[in-house]
């Protein structure tokens, strides 16, 4: 068949809306890149590309250096306050995946591959909880945080987020495909539930579990309502609490010291993305439940 | 008659369970135990952290609860806040900001996802850069929109006037849009028709930029559940272009179109982080919504009792909309 003119222009506006939208998304990203590598007086003339060939400022690499110190500095554990926010950062949603991770495990492990009675009545009462919105929870559970005198403390940045219905759920239904078989096999080579689920489900349910791992990570990091109310001191704020607190102060008009905060945010996550992002992409499409 | 059922298999399981010799049964204990035991730690997280506080949460709502324990008021509040003015206002302007956000954000998804669908090279790069802004931290990118859409310094109003137009004040705009738009053919519109703020509008592209992609990811599988031989038997028919869209591509796409509509309805009713940092409901009360002015009557005038109660009144308002949504567009719905 002879290819007419009139569907090659149309395969050219398809890739023309493609484009633009690729170039929507993406120019937000190259405007902070950019601009934390200006002067302030690049970013108030509006140029866009001061640097050679086309102008002679140099790449301002001391922004960073200039962002970090204005942040201010944490006594407690003599770092730079910018250091302590991702430590925090870190630290919580290390423990919240890790935490999730293994208790998602054990509970879709149990619901799919063992023989319980009233698991059914269980697994709805874990669907059940997705029609509670974390809205409606959020008063008590911050009255629940000051009585058990976790405010300002790392437990109430963890403990609430250790359960991921969201991992149960999607776990739960890789793990159904598991031959009965198999374990049947690992039972006669003497291996009980929990050896099989670590030695041979856990490892051939690895897409699944890097899924859940990858979501979590990203609704963990991206948490800034919840730190906000339950922490207090300038040293227990998470990054996205800290930037919000720059970005009202000083980080509002020093356009160029704010961009070079969120580019030290947003890139290593973004290559951590790109390493990942089919695992993203095939877990939402698989289960569609938004954080 | 399913509860005798129900009881008659567990009567049956206790049976059966007696038969068995005692090492058997020990090693049944054994593995009963270790099961409950390996659901235990996700059920009581579940219990303590997601079902008592919606139970202390009503309970709380009957109460003048202030920072410390208060005392039962009953509905009071509930009363209240039927006739705070503030309250309806937020959620009036939570309202407009979903009924403009679920239609556009939807749109651009489903028409990035159409075309992606057409044997594109490079789908997947395609694909993973509309997904960027979902994956990046709100309060960076809100911080990044924040200064583009600055009035003085920002990027967007520079190319405005690079192009010959004024421009605009957009997250600091309180005015609506069709009034600005009249000023500048020099007419007055009245207070009524102003329309949305520009604040609340700038608010919703942001919206926009980070969802796309997210929808676009879900509108993409559900386009790959088509069988294709509808396609084929269609096109033996003389059936293309719009009419294959219209006639088999929408309509065997309503399951996920009906489920992207609905989770981002209740994503925009529960839109709290970008607007707080873009704006905290600001100037004036122009992008108050809900969950701003719930938050702020918690955070700022310590009213927990009231809060709580807020909270109840609108999960009683996105579960209405909700059983809506299913009444209208339920019978539309085509499962295959």
């Amino acid at each position: 068949m002879i290819k007419t003119p009139r569907i090659r222009l149309g395969r050219l506006l398809i890739y023309l809306v493609l484009i633009i939208g690729a170039l929507i998304s993406v120019l937000p990203f190259v405007y902070m890149i950019t601009s934390a590598l200006k002067s302030y007086g690049a970013i108030l003339t509006n140029q866009f590309w001061p640097w050679w060939p086309f102008g002679d400022e140099p790449l301002q690499w001391q922004n960073y250096a200039q962002a970090i110190n204005d942040i201010g500095f944490d006594h407690t554990w003599g770092i730079p306050l910018f250091y302590r926010y991702l430590l925090n950062s870190l630290i919580v949603t290390g423990l919240t995946v890790a935490g999730t991770l293994l208790i998602s495990i054990m509970a879709a492990y149990a619901l799919a591959l063992m023989d319980l009675p009233g698991k059914n009545a269980i697994f709805m009462l874990f669907l059940a909880t997705l029609m509670i919105p974390g809205d409606l929870t959020l008063v008590p559970k911050v009255v629940m945080v000051f009585r058990l005198g976790w405010y300002n403390t790392y437990a109430a940045l963890v403990v609430p987020w250790l359960v991921s219905v969201f991992g149960v759920f999607l776990l739960r239904q890789f793990f159904m495909q598991v031959p009965k078989d198999l374990y049947d096999a690992a039972q006669i080579d003497g291996a009980g539930h929990i050896r099989f689920m670590f030695s041979i489900v856990v490892p051939i349910s690895r897409p699944a579990i890097i899924t859940v791992a990858l979501l979590n990570f990203i609704w963990s990091w991206d948490n800034f309502r919840w730190p906000l109310l339950v922490t207090r001191d300038a040293n227990m704020r998470v990054l996205a609490v800290g930037m919000q607190q720059f970005m009202a102060g000083e980080g509002g008009t020093q356009v160029h010291l704010m961009m070079a905060f969120a580019s030290m945010v947003v890139v290593p996550v973004l290559i951590f993305y790109f390493i990942t992002q089919r695992y993203f992409t095939e877990g939402i499409a698989r289960t569609g439940i938004k954080g | 008659m399913a509860l005798k059922v129900r009881a008659d298999r567990w009567f049956g399981r206790l049976r059966s369970f007696r038969e068995l010799s005692t090492v058997r049964q020990r090693r049944r204990l054994n593995t009963l135990l270790l099961g409950y035991g390996l659901l235990a730690p996700a059920v009581i997280l579940l219990i303590v952290f997601e079902f008592y506080p919606l139970f202390s949460g009503f309970w709380i709502s009957l109460t003048n609860w202030r920072l410390a324990k208060g005392d039962y008021i009953g509905f009071a509040n509930y009363a209240r806040a039927l006739s705070d003015p503030g309250f309806w206002k937020a959620l009036g302007i939570t309202f407009t900001y979903s009924i403009i956000s679920v239609p556009l954000q939807l749109g651009i998804a489903l028409l990035l996802a159409y075309l992606l669908f057409q044997k594109i090279h490079a789908m997947s790069f395609f694909r993973m850069l509309y997904f960027m802004p979902y994956v990046t931290s709100t309060v960076a990118s809100a911080a990044i929109w924040a200064y583009l859409f600055s009035p003085d310094i920002g990027p967007i109003n520079r190319l405005l006037q690079s192009m010959g137009l004024e421009g605009l004040r957009w997250l600091s705009e309180t005015r609506g849009i069709f009034q600005i738009m009249a000023a500048r053919v020099g007419v007055d519109l009245p207070a009524a028709l102003a329309g949305p703020s520009l604040a609340l509008i700038s608010l919703i592209i942001y919206t926009t930029w980070v969802f796309v992609g997210y929808d676009t990811v879900l509108f993409l599988s559900g386009l790959s559940n088509i069988p294709a031989e509808l396609y084929d038997a269609a096109k033996v028919d003389g059936a293309s272009g719009w009419k294959l869209f219209r006639h088999i591509t929408f309509p065997l796409l309503s399951p996920t179109t009906f489920f992207v509509v609905l989770i981002t309805i209740i994503g925009t009713f529960k839109a709290f982080n970008h607007i707080y940092i873009m704006t905290r409901g600001g100037p004036g009360d122009a992008t108050t919504t809900a969950s701003i002015y719930i938050f702020n009557q918690m955070v700022t005038y310590n009213r927990y009792g009231y809060s709580a109660a807020l909270s109840f009144l609108t999960f009683m308002v996105i579960l209405l909309l909700t059983i809506l949504q299913n009444k209208i567009a339920g019978n539309r719905v085509v499962y295959d």
